[in-house]
């Protein structure tokens, strides 16, 4: 009893030492800008099991648990609005059992979310699920329609979940979504001025305003920074359209391996890039 | 004591004004960094330290990224001599078109844009997209065509710029314009085509629709395979967005001082790549 109780002692600790450090880090950090949205492409879980020699799914679960971490650095250090790729489109091609597995871990982390909404609703986190919902399973999709409703007054920091979501299919929605709402337009227009039936007028025009307002992404200011782990460099198909301006970061570790070291250096190098990022964006 | 830190601050910032300017930061920096001196020792004094931490913490990552710079141009300086053949022969099927981004600023050096066309050339590249945002590269395509004179152009009726085939290289040449606005245009043309009657069926646009109304106006090259960046921020800049889907990218530092060796070393990575595509 006296071993365990010492050991509980120490470890809360070294654990209150851990937090007081690195709130200090991040407290030195704050001199500088910090960004205001963080996107990252969650890659690698897989490879992580197989590194590991874990049973197939375990490298999902650990990556939730690198999800948590990473989203509680980025929160302490002042982040507004983090967004993750949880799930794309292209990812329907996997095997069946894999799709289902990622699917029943998704519902069963919202439902847990959902447990804890006081909690959630304290630190004024707001959810929102981004993508073509309708291609989620039924019990998943209204598990995130109660997450999302449940958070819609949090106003203090922001969780984008993109899930059923790429930008070839984000950016035709955009330019459809526009184009109703033009003729929706024109027609009103047409029926208070001249009397032409069921012909739009010709003279609407759609600029890149419109189609931006009608985004998946349209509800949160662009990200500052693009992460993807486990090295690869490439954006498969995630945020292209909102990635103008946006630092592109590889680090080499898997997803489930990223962490506080990970948050810190992404900050530092935007940090090194901001004031030539902060050009280009005034030039545009 | 407030004295004595402020004079700290100032040689730090100024020692990180001589690094940021010896390694092609441009001059824009400079300004701000006179700017941050100004903001941060009016600032409150009891953040004095931490602002002091945190110009530390920055030049210890400023003196790292120096000596990976320096080893960068010595592995290049080994790869290009002949010293290491890790990255030789060069499996160039796999890239079937090559991107390029250059900041603006850094575009203007039209004699560098030359070298590094030459070195690409000389690998044996053979479409290349060159994209800068301001469409430098674009006003200086005739001094580029003078260089590779046996160029000729091809498609002078094109609504956008015409491609340059040579008997080695193909040039594209494109710019912000031809991103987010160019996909505006193309949604316009579909608002045409199908919103025009009031009575047609509106049908929910796909990603076949936007890459026909995108044909339509022009744009009929492939998606590249390799992006590789010359500038000072691996940041794609606006290229066009439904372009890069699957693109490697790659960030290949300051326009002066690209590399040969990394050049060779970027495209044999490349090539070992294995893609997914999400399943």
């Amino acid at each position: 009893m006296e071993e365990e109780r010492s050991s509980g002692v120490i470890g809360r600790l070294l654990g209150g030492v851990n937090r007081t450090m690195r709130r200090l880090l991040f407290t030195f950090m704050s001199s500088g800008p910090i960004p205001q949205h963080i996107a990252f492409i969650m890659d690698g879980n897989r490879r992580f099991a197989k590194k590991w020699k874990l049973e197939e799914g375990a490298g999902h679960k650990a990556g939730f648990l690198a999800l948590m971490s990473v989203l509680k650095y980025c929160y302490e250090v002042g982040v507004k609005y983090v967004t993750v790729y949880a799930f794309s489109l292209d990812n329907f091609n996997r095997r069946p059992d894999e799709v289902q597995y990622v699917m029943d871990i998704m519902h069963e982390k919202i439902e847990g979310f959902l447990k804890e909404l006081d909690m959630v609703n304290r630190y004024g986190v707001r959810v929102l699920f981004i993508g073509d919902l309708n291609r989620l399973d039924e019990p998943v999709r209204v598990a995130a329609e109660k997450a999302m409703e449940a958070t819609a007054k949090n106003t203090k920091t922001y969780l984008l979940v993109c899930v059923a979501y790429t930008s070839s299919h984000e950016i035709p929605r955009a330019i459809y979504e526009a184009c109703q709402e033009k003729s929706g337009l024109a027609l009103a227009l047409n029926q208070n001025g001249k009397n032409i039936d069921g012909i739009v007028n010709v003279n609407v025009v759609i600029k890149v305003v419109d189609l931006e307002k009608h985004m998946y992404m349209g509800v949160v200011p662009d990200p500052d920074i693009l992460v993807r782990s486990s090295g690869e460099t490439r954006l498969s198909n995630f945020l292209l359209w909102q990635s103008t301006n946006c630092l592109l970061y590889s680090p080499k570790a898997l997803w489930p391996e990223m962490g506080f070291w990970q948050v810190v250096w992404g900050i530092l190098k935007y940090q090194r890039s901001y004031y030539y990022l902060e050009k280009k964006k005034k030039q545009a | 004591m407030r004295y004595n830190i402020n004079d700290l601050l100032s040689s730090i910032l100024a020692f990180e004004l001589f690094l940021r300017s010896g390694y092609g930061c441009g001059r824009g920096f400079s300004e701000d960094i006179l700017q941050d001196i100004d903001g941060k020792i009016c600032g409150q004094n009891d953040n004095i330290v931490f602002i002091l931490l945190w110009h530390v913490i920055h030049l210890i990552v400023r003196v790292i990224y120096l000596a990976q710079e320096v080893l960068r141009a010595i592995e290049s300086y080994l790869v290009t001599n002949g010293f290491v053949t890790t990255y030789q022969p060069l499996n160039l099927n796999r890239v079937k078109y090559l991107g390029i981004v250059i900041d603006s600023d850094e575009a203007r050096q039209i004699s560098e844009v030359i070298q590094l066309l030459d070195w690409l050339s000389a690998i044996g590249v053979k479409k290349v997209c060159l994209y800068d945002r301001e469409g430098v590269l674009k006003k200086s395509k005739e001094v580029l065509v003078e260089r590779f004179s046996s160029a000729k152009l091809s498609n002078e009726d094109s609504k956008i710029d015409p491609i340059f085939t040579k008997t080695q290289m193909q040039f594209e040449f494109v710019s912000i314009s031809d991103g987010k606005e160019a996909v505006a245009k193309a949604a316009n043309l579909l608002f045409n085509k199908y919103y025009l009657d009031g009575d047609t069926e509106k049908p929910f646009f796909t990603e076949a629709d936007l890459s026909n109304a995108l044909k339509t106006l022009g744009v009929v090259e492939p998606d590249p395979d390799l992006l590789f960046i010359y500038g000072p921020a691996r940041c794609h800049l606006g290229f066009p967005a439904w372009r890069i889907r699957y693109t490697e990218i790659v960030h290949m530092g300051p326009l002066k001082h690209k590399k040969y060796g990394l050049i060779l070393k970027a495209i044999h990575k490349y090539t070992k790549v294995k893609q997914n595509y999400g399943s």
